[in-house]
Order: C-alpha cells, then sequence, then structure tokens
C-alpha cells in the first residue's frame, strides 16, 4: 500500500513544519477560548446622556434604576437637550433620554406621559438593542413604582404586556449558538484549506514533478495528501466539541454520530474546494488569495453573523450557495434543538449536492493531464 | 531497438513554440547530449520523453513504448531527474531516498548496489536534511533517487548546472560507469565542455536540432580555419575584429577570441599576417594570434550564426 507512505511522509512533514502545526493547535484554541466572547451580541455599557426636565424625584429614581444596570452608564443629566446632543457628537453618550416637564405629575395622576430616547445609530446594533433594554428598564420601572401600566408609554403600545421566553437558550447567551458555528470554520479552515495550500506548496517547489514520474497514481498522491487533514479535522472537531462541553457547559442535545457523519460530508466538500483551489493555482501566493476572497464571502454570506431573513433577496441567493449556511444550521439544530436527520434533511440536501459538484469538478480539472 | 525514439516532435506553450518538430534516437548503452542555451527547448523535451507533458504533434518511444499510450509503464522504466533540485528539502537523505524507493515499490537495501557508488557519498550525511547539502551533494542524492528502481533509460536534465568543477567532474565520471552497465542516458547541458564526454550529441537552438553527431564528427565538419586572437585591448579588439569584411565571426571564449575567417584562398599564415596587419592599423599591438583547432562550443555558434544568416 503505497499511500500508507504518502501519508506517512506528510505527517514527518508536518511534524518538522513548526508554523503549520502552530496553526492546527493555535486556531481551534484560539476560536473556541477567545471568538464566542468577541462575537458577543450583548450590549453593555452604553453611555446615556439624561435630560431632566422634571427634576422631580420619580425622575431621579429612574435616572438612578437606569444607571444601577449593568447595560448603561449615565454620562450626565443636563438641562438642555442641546448639551445632550453634544454628548453623542462627541461620542461621549451613545443614547440620549429626554424625561418631559410634568412627567412626576402626570403619573401620579394616572395621565399619560411620553419619554423620548434618541440613539446615535453610527453602530446600528448598539442603538437598537440599548433602547429596547432601556426601553424594558422604563416600563419595569414604572410597574414598580406602582404606576399602572397604561400610564406610562414608550414607544411600545401600552396596555399590553409582553412576555418573551427565548427557546433552546433560555438565558439568551448569544455564545451558545455561535460556538458550534465557530467548530464549523475550524474544521472548514484545516480540512480544506490547508491541504490545497500543502499541494500548491510542492507544485511550487518542483516536488510533484519528481512525484509525476513515479508510477504512483495522481489521485493516490492527492488522497495521501489529503487524508491527514481528514484525521486531523475529526480530532479538531471532536477537540472544539469537548472544549465546547468543558468551558461552556454546552453538548450537543441531538445525536453525536449524526453530527459527526454530516461533518464527513462538509469535510469531504470542502477537501473538495481546497483541491478545485491547488488546480488553478500555482503558487501560493495565487491560493491564498483565493482562499482569502472564498473564506470571506463563505463567512459573511452563511448567517451565523446576521440572519440571512434579514438580507436582501440577491444577497439570499449567494448566500444559497455557501456550505456554510447549511453546515451551520446543522451544527446550531444538531447542538441546539436536539434536530434529528428528519428535521434537518433540507439543509442536508444543499450540503450533499456541494459534496457532489465540487468532488465532480475536483476530478475534472485533475483529469486534464499536460 | 532504439531506447529512445522521437519523431518530429513539436510542442508550444501559448503561442511560444518551444520545439518545431525535433528528431532524433538514442541506443541502448548509449550517453546522448542535448546541447544548447537556455530557452532552447531542452527541458520541453525532457519533460515529453518523461510522460509529464504531451507532445502537440509527431511520436515519440521510450524503450519501445509509446510516450503518451503507455506512459504508465514508461514510468516504472525510467529515471528522471529534473532540471531544478526537486526532492522534498524537509526530509533527510535517507528519508528521500527511502520514499522514493516505496513509490516504486522496493526498498533501498533491494537496489543498493545501483545506488551504491553514488550514495556512498552521501551516507555520512544520512541524517541531514537535503535543502541543507550543498549543490553538489544535492545532485547526487538527486540522482540516487532516480536510480533507485533499477531504470533503464535515465534522463538527466541539466545535471550539472550550478554545480562546482569537481563536482561536476565526478558526475559525468558516474555517468561514464552507469553506461558501462547498459545504461541509456539522455542528457542535456549547457557546458560545451562536457558535450564532448557524450558518445553522440544534438546541438538545439530555438527548438530545432542543428545537428546531430558524434562530437568528433560534429568537430570534423567544421573546415573554415579558425584562430585565437588576444591582446592588451580584449573589449576593443573584439569591436575591431568584428569590423574586418574578411571575418566570419568573432566570439569571445574566456580569455581569447575565437575568429573564423571567411573562406579564401590564402594560406593560414597568410590570413594571421593580414589580420595582424589590419588590427595593427587600428591601433592595436602586442597581438598574438595563432590557428587553433575547433571544439564543440565554436561549432555550436558557427551553427548558431548560420542560422541567423538565412
Amino acid at each position: 500500500m503505497i499511500i500508507k507512505y504518502l501519508i506517512e511522509k506528510e505527517f514527518k512533514q508536518l511534524w518538522r513544519n513548526p508554523f503549520i502545526l502552530f496553526i492546527i493547535i493555535a486556531l481551534p484554541v484560539l476560536v473556541m477560548l477567545v471568538f464566542p466572547w468577541a462575537t458577543t451580541m450583548e450590549i453593555k455599557n452604553v453611555n446615556v446622556a439624561v435630560v431632566d426636565n422634571d427634576r422631580s424625584d420619580l425622575s431621579r429614581l429612574l435616572t438612578e434604576k437606569i444607571a444601577s444596570t449593568e447595560y448603561f452608564d449615565i454620562t450626565g443629566v443636563f438641562m438642555r437637550s442641546e448639551e445632550a446632543m453634544q454628548e453623542i457628537e462627541y461620542g461621549d453618550a451613545d443614547i440620549i433620554l429626554e424625561i418631559p416637564y410634568g412627567f412626576e405629575e402626570d403619573i401620579l395622576s394616572d395621565a399619560n406621559s411620553s419619554l423620548l430616547i434618541e440613539a446615535n445609530a453610527v453602530n446600528g446594533t448598539k442603538a437598537s438593542l440599548g433602547s429596547s433594554y432601556l426601553e424594558m428598564i422604563i416600563v419595569s420601572f414604572a410597574e414598580q413604582a406602582g404606576v399602572s401600566r397604561g400610564a406610562l408609554s414608550v414607544s411600545a403600545p401600552g396596555g399590553i404586556a409582553v412576555d418573551s421566553y427565548y427557546w433552546f437558550n433560555p438565558a439568551m447567551d448569544y455564545k451558545i449558538p455561535m460556538i458550534p458555528a465557530l467548530i464549523m470554520l475550524v474544521v472548514a479552515l484545516i480540512t480544506g484549506f490547508l491541504p490545497a495550500m500543502n499541494i500548491v506548496g510542492e507544485k511550487e517547489a518542483g516536488t510533484i514533478e519528481q512525484i509525476n514520474v513515479t508510477p504512483v497514481p495522481k489521485i493516490t498522491f492527492i488522497v495521501g495528501k489529503l487524508i491527514p487533514y481528514w484525521i486531523i479535522g475529526v480530532v479538531v472537531l471532536s477537540v472544539g466539541m469537548v472544549v465546547a462541553w468543558l468551558l461552556y457547559g454546552l453538548r450537543p442535545e441531538g445525536s453525536v454520530l449524526l453530527l459527526f457523519g454530516l461533518s464527513f460530508v462538509f469535510i469531504f466538500g470542502i477537501s473538495g474546494l481546497g483541491l478545485i483551489i491547488s488546480n488553478y493555482s500555482s503558487t501560493m501566493q495565487q491560493a491564498m488569495f483565493m482562499i482569502f476572497f472564498i473564506i470571506i464571502v463563505f463567512i459573511l454570506m452563511c448567517g451565523i453573523f446576521t440572519p440571512i431573513s434579514s438580507m436582501p433577496e440577491w444577497a439570499r441567493i449567494i448566500s444559497m450557495f455557501d456550505p456554510f449556511t447549511y453546515f451551520a444550521e446543522i451544527m446550531r439544530m444538531i447542538y441546539l434543538k436536539g434536530s434529528t436527520l428528519r428535521d434537518i434533511l433540507p439543509n442536508v440536501y444543499p450540503l450533499i449536492a456541494f459534496f457532489v459538484v465540487i468532488t465532480g469538478w475536483a476530478i475534472l480539472s485533475y483529469r486534464k493531464r499536460g | 531497438m532504439y531506447s529512445i525514439r522521437a519523431e518530429n516532435l513539436t510542442k508550444s506553450y501559448g503561442g511560444n513554440e518551444a520545439l518545431r518538430g525535433v528528431s532524433f534516437e538514442v541506443s541502448p548503452g548509449e550517453i546522448f547530449g542535448i546541447i544548447g542555451p537556455d530557452g532552447a527547448g531542452k527541458t520541453s523535451i525532457f519533460r515529453i520523453l518523461a510522460t509529464l507533458v504531451v507532445p502537440d504533434g509527431g511520436s515519440a518511444s521510450v524503450l519501445g513504448l509509446d510516450v503518451v499510450r503507455d506512459y504508465h509503464e514508461i514510468r516504472r522504466r525510467v529515471g528522471y531527474m529534473p532540471g531544478r533540485f526537486s526532492l522534498y528539502q524537509d526530509l533527510s537523505v535517507e528519508e528521500n531516498i527511502r520514499f522514493f524507493a516505496t513509490l516504486f515499490g522496493t526498498t533501498l537495501e533491494e537496489n543498493y548496489g545501483m545506488v551504491k557508488d553514488i550514495y556512498s557519498y552521501l551516507e555520512p550525511f544520512r541524517k541531514r536534511k537535503a535543502g541543507a547539502l550543498s549543490g553538489g551533494m544535492k545532485q547526487k542524492l538527486a540522482l540516487s533517487c532516480a536510480l533507485i528502481h533499477k531504470p533503464e533509460v535515465l534522463f538527466l536534465d541539466e545535471p550539472t548546472t550550478g554545480v562546482d568543477p569537481v563536482s561536476r567532474k565526478e558526475f559525468w565520471t558516474m555517468l561514464q560507469r552507469l553506461k558501462d552497465q547498459g545504461l541509456s542516458i539522455l542528457v542535456s547541458t549547457p557546458y560545451m565542455d562536457e558535450a564532448t564526454l557524450c558518445d553522440r550529441i544534438a546541438l538545439i537552438r530555438k527548438g530545432v536540432f542543428l545537428d546531430t553527431d558524434s562530437p568528433s564528427e560534429i568537430i570534423s565538419k567544421f573546415d573554415l580555419p579558425l584562430l585565437a586572437v588576444s591582446g592588451p585591448h580584449m573589449a576593443s579588439l573584439l569591436r575591431d575584429i568584428r569590423q574586418i569584411p574578411q571575418v566570419f565571426s568573432c566570439f569571445a571564449f574566456g580569455d581569447t577570441h575565437h575568429v573564423v575567417m571567411r573562406p579564401s584562398q590564402d594560406s593560414i599564415d597568410a590570413q594571421i599576417n593580414f589580420l595582424n596587419t589590419s588590427l595593427h592599423a587600428k591601433g592595436h599591438n602586442d597581438l598574438s594570434i595563432r590557428p587553433i583547432r575547433p571544439n564543440v562550443e565554436d561549432c555550436y555558434m558557427y551553427l548558431d550564426s548560420m542560422e541567423d544568416r538565412l
């Protein structure tokens, strides 16, 4: 079995390449340890400038209540809206809360009172999440103050209480849905793009020439290149899952077997993509840029950071051709929802289609000899 | 039967014609040299014969096997050493040779006799990474790897380029020994002095062979008077010699200029006198002019300038 020697050689070289070895170890560790915290959508330390036109006990109490949460910092209480606006312009405040004159009186006399929330939307997420947090605090403040709900209107219609329950992630922890997606990213990087770089590296060094004049069939050579990375990919996947469990207490709700099975389909597909890149590039630099381009598109279009449903039509069409879209969804569904194969079929078919198309293309582009 | 047979091979890359109809045969146990400058098409011939590329036109066979149809069988029975060092720089000497042995389904021990002469130079550095070897050692390792499966035909594409003179000499001694064992060797080189070490040579220029023959035959075909000229001001001397109408061509060869005179009825001494007088008139004194026997390089340069004038 010649392939055994090819794989043996590949591992020998891998052990002697400290940089690649470092990447293989550091990438999953960094991604699993750091990124879940960095990718959180949770908004903290929003700076609020309060314009208190009422200067009453109630308005002061409200201000204190806002300041007491970990979400908000009060940058100052101002007399006039212009001063607060200046805070926003200087970037010192993110949100202005304007309390109207007669706020306390209106509330206590059961009349309606309106507060104004203005947000700096340069950072859209911070603005929208910040103002909705602020609304929630004001509404609960009004409840605590013993004021009937109808009396206080922010922007939500009065009189209706909305209680939310976040299924599959009750604490609405942003890290939880990110982790399965991040595991996918690491696996894709290691199984798809490292072998592609490796093959192009042999082209650049000319060593592939010496292999090509041996009786070793090309397919054996290529598979011998891929197998070590498949093994590493599965190891990284397992390590990622263990880290997710130990560090974040996250275990797949669904079948681990199913998860591994579909991971193989995904890994084979991504490897094929790497092969296509290696067929079309003759230098490491070309391969690097092609990989960079593809990875950026795949990551940004796959919906792990921004929901696909809120993308415009044309962007949604692009994401339909992004294998990350389907595999990220599969990972999340198995991990968080405990979905079975039947539940995720709509995502499995496109993944298999991706695998078939890419493998076919990779083989065809390799067949051309000479 | 010939070991290698090429018939009217053509190959172009893009619009660039690398080979424009090349034909030759190599007999068993023969060292055949392809001599020519960089870019003349030497590597293209090797790549076609080593089954790495398919020719655009013409046909070629190695050991009676067609290079396109029977490429798999050819690969088993030939050894190829590319012009560029193509072994794994991050594997040791021993690991490289063992790796290539396994790719051919053999072992170093089994074919040790084949590579012993060459590998013995390398054994002290067995554990050293191939990338850390000197140029001459790299070349010996590459040759060992090309020989490890007992090939019947050896393709060596510019094996001595970038190698020191001592290693070059050793290398050619090794080739003679391999030839004595019955291997057919196709070797290319830009060094004309190595040409005489081949049994037969082909002079290649811009994808065509200018001539194919034994080195002595090629030299004997050169029938114009050839003079070596040297003097104190070599650069201006070269320019001035070229301006003399009776001179066919003149090239700098190390510390002398080789001057080919146009055919004439005059004796060689009369031509030397004529040249001396003409150059004296241009202010060149203390010249040494003497007739010399042509070497392969003179023949190449002559054929090359003939082509240019056609």
